[in-house]
């Protein structure tokens, strides 16, 4: 079972990215649950959300302690929030940064497997909106093997409408541009 | 042919509430329950779902306005938490006492105050005695399928009662999952068109709600409580026909790995599942120790708990709510009656823990195993213990 914990500010969009990642997993036959962190979300407050994808049926109903991915969508929250708590050893860090990987270790001290992409600057060329929660899960697959990045397409074009093709140019563009550092 | 989607549970239990073609809903929104009523509105208006949604101004009016919808003989939906099901009170017990089969979803959530939003299950347990059948959901293949059970089991002749199917607020309301949906000509297959045993209809006048002189309230009230207690024989009735036709069997009184059980832990709700995930890794380490959860609060399933105690020595019970004042959480009062007189019953440990959206965590629930067979071995006399509370 891969545990995901999605930082963000409310209004980003945080808790949709985790739905759309559990309902890509559970299109592709897989187990999957995505949750909310069950608060009255506040617009600009720091928030996060859960998901969790296995092969098994999930039966864990608590809040995620020790994830395996961290997404984090909004850089602003890094300096406020230990976004690494209970990350596993071996787990991924997948950042919205324009800083490279080597100026994040430097800055927050990350020891894990660190991911990034400058996800604001591809949602405001893509969507014309600084939201990234859709470019980020084009990071996120690409970083951590959770579902293939076309299973994606479906559950945003489900979500989206007519505003789906530009989601996906960013998620597409996020998952190509994502830099990996594996430790 | 059924089909696996991912989806919120909220949104499944509305599809469910969908496929058993209500006839009218009446409700008011309410966090954690707004998303179910919501997704139904919308199902109202897009034309997908042939019904009155009738929004009216309070919880009161809800269950007011489902009363006389069901008397007129529609099938009848509603969906409530919290404070919302608390100012519905006065109405809930005329409900069952007029025969209603209504169906509601609450979407447990703790009472204020201090106010929270989160969930636990003081809302079903401050309304224990309104003469509902009470059935709780795991996760959100059960709150489909107990949905759909529920109108069969509310609509039978033999019963003619309210149900509440109650899941944990957040907890589940909001999780995304995959969901076995039916189709709607195996849920037609399963489930007939409700026809009513009495209903108001001016061409052919009757009287409901009457008054009850002494004369007649006691006999009235017997004859409530009787029906009440005989719909666990309907109940079983449709959750093996139900299991026959869709392969998921339901049962009053669940039980996970209890066989050979020295020690059963109790839970009712979506903590049953991370239960089962300590209760694993227990039995892993040795111990005998299984699970029995309540599928079944009202009517209280005294019989089939009793048949579930063969060698079990110690019974821990995990409560959500508190009985302020009282002998132990409301649920292991309940269990402590429903043992007493029988040969060699077990000590009955009383947990409160998960209050106001708190995690139960499987370590929690280790604790509570470690600290019931403690407590047993020493006899010791308690009416209560709170889990992970800072004193």
């Amino acid at each position: 079972m891969i545990e995901v914990r999605v930082h963000g500010r409310g209004g980003q969009g945080g808790v949709t990215s985790a739905e759309m990642l559990a309902i890509a997993a559970i299109n592709e036959g897989k187990f999957a649950q995505a949750f909310p962190s069950f608060g009255p979300e506040r617009r600009g407050a720091p928030v996060v959300a859960f998901a969790r994808v296995s092969d098994k049926k999930i039966r864990n109903r608590t809040k995620v302690y020790t994830p395996d991915v961290v997404m984090v969508l909004d850089p602003s929250v890094l300096s406020i929030v230990d976004v690494t708590e209970g990350l596993k050893s071996d787990g991924m860090l997948v950042i919205n940064s324009a800083k490279s990987i080597a100026e994040l270790r430097t800055e927050f001290g990350f020891k894990t497997s660190l991911a990034r992409v400058d996800a604001t600057h591809i949602a405001l060329e893509e969507l014309g909106l600084p939201i990234t929660n859709t470019t980020m899960l084009g990071a996120a697959v690409k970083a951590a093997t959770l579902v293939p990045v076309e299973a994606l397409v479906g559950p945003l074009e489900a979500r989206f409408g007519r505003i789906a093709a530009k989601n996906i140019r960013a998620l597409r563009r996020a998952f190509a541009e994502t830099e990996i550092e594996m430790v | 042919m059924a089909k696996r989607v991912g989806i919120e549970v909220s949104l499944a239990i509305s599809e469910a509430v969908k496929l058993a073609k209500v006839d009218a809903v009446a409700a008011y929104p309410i966090t954690p329950q707004t998303h179910i009523v919501e997704h139904l509105s919308e199902l109202v208006a897009e034309g997908e779902l042939d019904a009155a949604f009738i929004p009216v101004e309070s919880e009161h009016s809800a269950m007011s306005v489902c009363a006389g919808t069901s008397a007129a003989g529609a099938r009848t939906y509603t969906a409530t938490s919290s404070q919302g099901l608390a100012l519905m009170n006065e109405i809930l017990f005329i409900i069952p006492a007029l025969r209603l089969p209504i169906v509601m979803t609450i979407a447990n959530r703790a009472l204020s105050g201090p106010i929270s939003i989160w969930n636990d299950h003081s809302d079903i347990m401050s309304v224990r005695d309104t003469g509902w059948i009470a059935m709780f959901a795991e996760n959100g293949q059960e709150a489909f399928d107990l949905t759909l059970q529920s109108f069969k089991i509310a609509e039978d002749h033999r019963v003619l009662l309210p149900i509440s199917v109650n899941i944990d607020g957040f907890t589940l309301s909001h999780v995304i999952e995959p969901h076995e949906f039916l189709d709607q000509d195996e849920v037609d297959k399963f489930l007939p068109e409700y026809k009513p045993a009495v209903q108001l209809n001016p061409d052919d006048p009757v009287s409901m709600g009457t008054v009850g002189v002494p004369e007649i309230y006691a006999e009235a009230k017997k004859c409530q409580d009787e029906v009440l207690k005989g719909s666990i024989t309907v109940i079983k009735e449709v959750f093996a026909e139900f299991a026959e036709m869709f392969g998921r069997e339901y049962k009053v009184v669940e039980t996970y790995r209890s066989e050979g059980a020295e020690t059963l832990l109790m839970t009712m709700g979506s903590v049953s599942e991370t239960a089962m995930e300590a209760i694993d890794k227990l039995q892993e380490g040795g111990r005998k120790v299984g699970l029995i959860r309540l599928r079944l609060w009202r009517p209280f399933p005294a019989d089939e708990l009793r048949a579930e105690m063969a060698g079990v020595k110690t019974l821990a019970v995990l409560d959500r709510a508190v009985s302020f004042g009282g002998a132990g959480g409301p649920v292991a009062g309940e269990v402590r009656s429903a043992l007493y007189s029988i040969k060699d019953a077990p000590y009955v440990a009383s947990f409160i823990a998960g209050l106001g959206g708190r995690d139960i965590t499987v370590d929690d629930f280790v604790m509570m195993v470690d600290q019931a067979e403690a407590m047993a071995e020493a006899n010791e006399i308690h009416e209560y213990k709170m889990i992970g509370v800072r004193e």
